[in-house]
């Protein structure tokens, strides 16, 4: 009884439209972010963003994750919490883009305001909007950065992938076709990988993300591909992982060339080392930090139709520039770097 | 128990005039088959052994020239260093009836332990790698606590310490990764598990030509995971502790009768699983040069997984060392091979699971022999 007075009060008060009064209300919104996990760096540094963001905007943050990667019951819940709490809008990175699509549209049914962030929903339009990295354009950034660093030899590479999952999630097939684009190769159905018939590919391997497991993907693709000059993988971990697996067969020796996608700050410090030629950078405290702007102010910035979401932008960092490819410098990249 | 062994007999009294009858019937066969289950209560790593070597011609049939090569074999020990030390912590426990989920959690919060503390605040690995053991040790033996303290069942217990220790993890490593580079600078000590040697070299220079060595590349992790497995093989085989380890999961209530301080047995146990981890998670900065607090998420139940694939029965007081080291190699010979037949990570799990419940089914038949 006592909520509803006092939200029929700040109606009025907002009705009113005074500066006064807009703190007061300030002070009672109550805004959620919920990502897919809690311990993940990048997810880590989004937290960190909307804090940040939430106490300048002087609004109450409630964060939430699921228990792993994958966890869609945990963000149902964490949604669920998020109407009970009466809060006026949210930001989700979901773990399962299509078994969350009822909850997300009940929470919207309900009047709560939906940003979406790194991973699109499907379909996309079920979020009030999507803010996000175009995973595509990062992978094409290092695809073209390794074809034009490689020169003539490009057409005689030899390449090995380590992707992310066997059910390949949106973000797993948008980098690795991207990068597939961008080196020049015939990518067939671009959303989805291992349907390619271009020679240079030598082996897929799926890598879970895991520096561990990255580095035994890598070893199994070795005895596959013995002749291995150019190595993608899905993120810096893995990266990380493969490079283990390369130096244990005296292959760090600059013979073979790894590019990823992420821009953690242990990942472009091995782009300094040498270990990663180049890897594009996202920017996930940008995103948590908009959403939150965009929740409390309840303006969603402007969306170009055609790419149906907010690019928050990639950038490609590597000591080794290349003609026609934009990057930025390691030390640039350490400044933005997160985790 | 012995209500029961006497309502079984007069049973048997009454039944005795067509029972023979029977017996004679399925003679030939049963006594074949009598046979090989008393051969395999016998000798119950016999049968993980021979899934091995089927593993191994299978695959040597399906990928040619790259699955027997040694150079692959020595990447697929290196593969299941890890899995196998953990899992021989597993198997102390589940000697004991119990069940260790935290495993996993004990390794990676050790991990960081070492090499956050010797890395990023700058203290001497000297410090920093006893500091690592003992955590592994604490948080074994508050496993072994809560389990005979409050006397809650180990699966309990080890579900909510999993929880705690994955908790601390993230609470004392902040999530950040700590780089190769970075360990090589700060405590290189800590990578030593991942030097390699290669044996044929080795030998050379001692001006031995060993052939058949040729190819093979070891790593110091494999060398500590083959000293883990003897030294906890002696202690469960030679000495007291060991067979009270053994009676404590045969029947913990004769095992108290018989004078065994069960608690003290199963602390001891929880506390020696706990340090295992740790060094399990110094063999796990050798192979990824660095630490991870994300890696590890399946450590765990892989763990379980090799310990029951090896012929160790969950039910307590039946199983050994050297099975689960072969279970551990079992399931890397068919993930790799599966590998590199070509075959997705889909069909690797399918595989392991069909293995698992296999390894459980034979496990029961045998059991019946006891019984």
């Amino acid at each position: 009884m006592g909520f509803s007075i006092l939200k029929t009060a700040l109606a009025g008060v907002v009705v009113l439209g005074s500066m006064a009064a807009t703190a007061v209300l300030a002070q009672d919104v109550t805004v959620g972010l919920i990502t897919k996990t809690e311990t993940n760096p990048f997810f880590v540094k989004m937290r960190e963003g909307a804090q940040a963001k939430a106490k300048e905007l002087g609004v109450k943050l409630i964060t939430a994750a699921g228990k792993f990667d994958g966890d869609n019951d945990g963000q149902v819940a964490a949604i669920e919490n998020l109407i009970s709490a009466g809060a006026k809008g949210f930001a989700i990175v979901p773990s399962d883009s299509k078994a969350i699509v009822p909850t997300i549209k009940k929470a919207r049914d309900a009047g709560l305001m939906v940003i979406v962030l790194d991973t699109p929903l499907d379909p996309m339009n079920a979020a009030t909007a999507t803010f996000a990295t175009d995973n595509r354009k990062a992978g094409m950034l290092i695809g073209q950065w390794a074809a034009k660093t490689m020169g003539d030899k490009a057409k005689d590479a030899n390449i090995v992938l380590l992707d992310l999952a066997t059910n390949q999630p949106t973000v797993d097939y948008l980098r690795d076709q991207g990068f597939m684009a961008g080196f020049g190769i015939d990518v067939k159905d671009p959303n989805k990988y291992g349907d390619e018939d271009d020679k240079r590919i030598c082996d897929h391997e799926i890598s879970q993300g895991d520096q561990e497991k990255g580095r035994t993907a890598m070893e199994n693709a070795l005895t596959k591909c013995p002749n291995v000059n150019l190595v993608y993988t899905i993120n810096e971990p893995a990266a990380a992982g493969a490079w283990e697996a390369l130096k244990a067969v005296g292959k760090d020796d600059g013979s073979v060339m790894i590019v990823s996608v992420d821009g953690g700050c242990p990942g472009v410090k091995n782009v300094e080392a040498g270990v990663i030629g180049a890897t594009s950078q996202q920017y996930p405290l940008k995103m948590a930090s908009m959403a939150m702007e965009a929740i409390a102010s309840g303006k969603i910035p402007d969306i170009d139709p055609k790419v149906g979401f907010l690019d928050t932008g990639a950038q490609l960092v590597t000591a080794k520039p290349v003609d026609g490819v934009p990057s930025i410098s390691v030390d640039e990249g350490l400044k933005l770097c997160w985790g | 128990m012995s209500d029961d062994s006497t309502g079984s007999t007069s049973a048997e009294r009454g039944l005795k005039g067509a029972e023979q009858t029977v017996a004679s019937f399925e003679e030939p066969d049963a006594g074949f088959v009598r046979k090989l289950q008393g051969f395999l209560h016998e000798y119950p790593t016999s049968i993980p052994f021979i899934v091995l070597l089927i593993g191994v011609v299978i695959f040597a049939i399906a990928a040619p020239g790259k699955f027997l090569s040694p150079l692959n074999l020595s990447v697929v020990l290196q593969q299941v260093t890890i899995i196998a030390i953990l899992g021989i912590a597993q198997t102390l426990v589940i000697l004991t009836a119990g069940i260790d989920l935290s495993v996993g959690a004990i390794m990676i919060l050790c991990t960081v332990v070492m090499g956050r503390t010797a890395v990023v605040y700058g203290v001497p690995v000297i410090v920093a790698f006893p500091l690592g053991l003992l955590c592994g040790i604490t948080c074994g033996v508050i496993n072994g606590l809560i389990v005979t303290k409050l006397r809650l069942p180990p699966f309990i217990v080890t579900l909510g310490t999993w929880s705690i220790f994955g908790a601390l993890n993230v609470f004392y490593s902040q999530s950040e990764t700590i780089r190769q580079q970075d360990m090589e600078a700060a405590a290189p000590f800590l990578q030593l598990t991942g030097t390699l040697i290669k044996p044929f070299q080795a030998f050379q220079s001692w001006g031995l030509q060993l052939d058949f060595l040729r190819g093979w590349v070891l790593t110091y992790g494999s060398i500590l995971m083959v000293l883990v497995a003897i030294a906890i093989w002696y202690i469960l085989s030679k000495t007291a502790f060991g067979r009270h380890v053994y009676a404590t999961g045969d029947d913990p209530d004769s095992a108290r009768l018989a004078g065994i301080n069960t608690n003290r047995t199963l602390v001891g146990v929880y506390g020696l699983a706990g340090l295992i981890c740790a060094i399990a998670a110094w063999a796990f900065i050798g192979r990824i040069g660095g630490v991870s607090p994300q890696a590890g998420q399946t450590a765990n139940l892989d763990s379980i997984t090799a310990v029951v694939i090896g012929g160790t029965s969950l039910f307590g007081g039946r199983g050994s060392i050297i099975g689960t080291v072969i279970g551990a190699l079992i399931v890397g010979v068919f993930r790799n091979g599966l590998a590199l037949s070509g075959l997705e990570l889909l069909w690797q799990d399918f595989a392991v699971g069909v293995l698992i419940i296999v390894a459980v089914t034979i496990d029961q038949w045998i059991r019946k022999i006891s019984a």
